[in-house]
């Protein structure tokens, strides 16, 4: 493996724990450990545990904090209350997405961006040129002074409860605790959050203790079934759930609107970068829609395979995969909003022959949610 | 890893089963444990006349798509259905239910180009070194 690759603080655990490690937007990250079909369905099942340390954190502190964030991002920041975690998009002025982020708002004057590996240096650099912008705000990468961890499924709450005095228990969806102590390691964040579609909760805590802590939530969780998680099963989990990939999904020229995320888009909350070009969008129309496919002839949507209607191609798949918990081949693609609707037949050109494929709802997979 | 002995196999890594004047194909130990989680097969049409080295069929799993090189000349005479419905028999017993095609050889002649099990286990241990 390439030893240019950057290693989170989990590495030499991967490696003890069979990890198959590939080169994730220049980490050395592990793809599996048994397998991405048998990790998938732990997760959906029981829980599995990834390292997600590869992501970036900027911390946006200061009395101009909250009115840069709210210039940076789409959806809004300002209503949210300490301890609420915010997902949206941050755009560039035509519109387009430089990244997906969560917010955590962590009080009034001070704010966490979690923002995506491949993108780091891009989001700092611009919410730099943004804060130029404003007074009394600081902006720094504190990426390489944090790791994190993803324990995700329905047992990833009972196995945490028993590791901790915090409440996690009675922690709502996208809330976050400070300094929580978990099986002796103090995390100064955790969240109920996650990038699969099932109940789960992030843990940030400094690199030198994520070993400790991965160790520590392995053994607690065995009895219910955990097991190690790869970046292969991180993908087909979050397309089920039909979650968007930076870099598949959205980049700098597709708009939140084309990405159907309308709703982080806070129309009421005053200016943000990009509004212009998404009140354009939104009165002149949208050219593309992302929309979940599902394969009716045998083949496999892949990211960039064209997608045709009547012999002509109209659009193209971002992601596309086997999903494992609904036995099925999907994929999300962009087409003209007019072949976006549910039940329409499209065509997808796999190895230049024309696979049919009908549209559908998105997401793909929804858990059943007890409480 | 253990490969058959009595097979041939490819730089590829596709293995050869010679009977009589057929033999059937396949993806080795190596191939399907380096693809993971195969979840499609794209099988050659009966009858379809391949060359060496040409693209037969492809294999996917959850992350990757690979084509599939044919080891010898000859004419499809039988192709492993089973794998439409249950492609992680390449996975599960990659050297025998796992095969994808039977040929009709052109000629055995071309099969001594191919390697010997300790030749090519040799040569996958060495590309397993590579990563």
């Amino acid at each position: 493996m390439n030893d240019q690759l950057k290693r989170t603080p989990l590495f030499d655990v991967h490696r003890k724990y069979g990890g198959r490690i590939i080169d994730y937007a220049g980490w050395a990250l592990p793809v599996q450990f048994t397998g991405i079909i048998e990790e998938h369905r732990a997760v959906r099942a029981t829980a599995g545990l990834f390292d997600v340390s590869d992501m970036g954190e900027v911390e946006i502190t200061g009395p101009g904090a909250l009115a840069l964030v709210q210039q940076a991002v789409t959806a809004d920041v300002g209503r949210a209350r300490s301890g609420r975690v915010v997902y949206s998009p941050m755009c560039n002025h035509r519109g387009g997405v430089v990244d997906d982020i969560l917010i955590y708002v962590l009080g009034a004057e001070r704010y966490l961006a979690v923002v995506n590996a491949a993108n780091i240096e891009k989001d700092f650099n611009w919410l730099q040129e943004l804060a130029r912008g404003h007074s009394g705000v600081r902006v720094e990468n504190r990426s390489d002074a944090v790791a994190q961890l993803a324990i995700q499924g329905p047992l990833a709450g009972p196995i945490l409860y028993g590791l901790t005095r915090a409440s996690l228990k009675e922690l709502g969806y996208y809330r976050a605790l400070e300094n929580v102590e978990v099986a002796g390691t103090s995390c100064f964040l955790v969240s109920r959050t996650g990038y699969t579609g099932e109940d789960g909760f992030e843990l940030y805590c400094r690199p030198e203790d994520a070993a400790a802590l991965w160790e520590e939530l392995m053994a607690a969780g065995q009895e219910e079934g955990l097991v190690p998680a790869g970046l292969g099963c991180r993908d087909t989990l979050r397309l089920e759930a039909g979650m968007p990939l930076y870099g598949q999904e959205l980049d700098d020229e597709r708009t939140p609107l084309e990405a159907g995320l309308d709703r982080f888009v806070a129309w009421d909350k005053g200016a943000f970068v990009g509004r212009e070009a998404l009140q354009r969008q939104q009165a002149g129309g949208r050219r593309l829609a992302l929309v979940g496919l599902e394969m009716v002839d045998r083949g496999v949507p892949r990211t960039g395979y064209p997608v045709l209607a009547g012999g002509e191609q109209v659009g193209y798949v971002t992601s596309g995969s086997y999903a494992p918990s609904l036995d099925r081949h999907i994929g999300m693609a962009y087409v003209p909003p007019t072949w976006a609707r549910a039940g329409n037949e499209l065509g997808v050109s796999i190895r230049q022959r024309a696979a049919m494929a009908k549209t559908v709802k998105l997401p793909f997979y929804r858990r059943n949610k007890e409480e | 890893m253990t490969y058959p002995a009595g097979y041939r196999y490819t730089k590829s890594h596709e293995w050869i089963k010679v009977v009589g004047n057929k033999a059937k194909v396949g993806l080795t130990n190596y191939a399907q444990d380096k693809l993971g989680d195969i979840t499609f097969v794209e099988l050659p049409d009966l009858g379809k006349k391949l060359k060496r080295g040409e693209v037969f069929g492809v294999v996917e799993s959850v992350k990757a798509v690979s084509d599939c090189y044919c080891p010898a000349s000859g004419k499809v005479s039988a192709v492993n259905n089973q794998l439409e419905v249950e492609p992680d028999f390449i996975n599960r017993s990659p050297h025998d239910d796992g095969w994808i095609m039977e040929l009709e050889l052109d000629s055995l002649a071309e099969l001594d180009t191919l390697m010997d099990v300790d030749t090519y286990t040799k040569f996958a241990a060495a590309e397993e070194d590579k990563g």
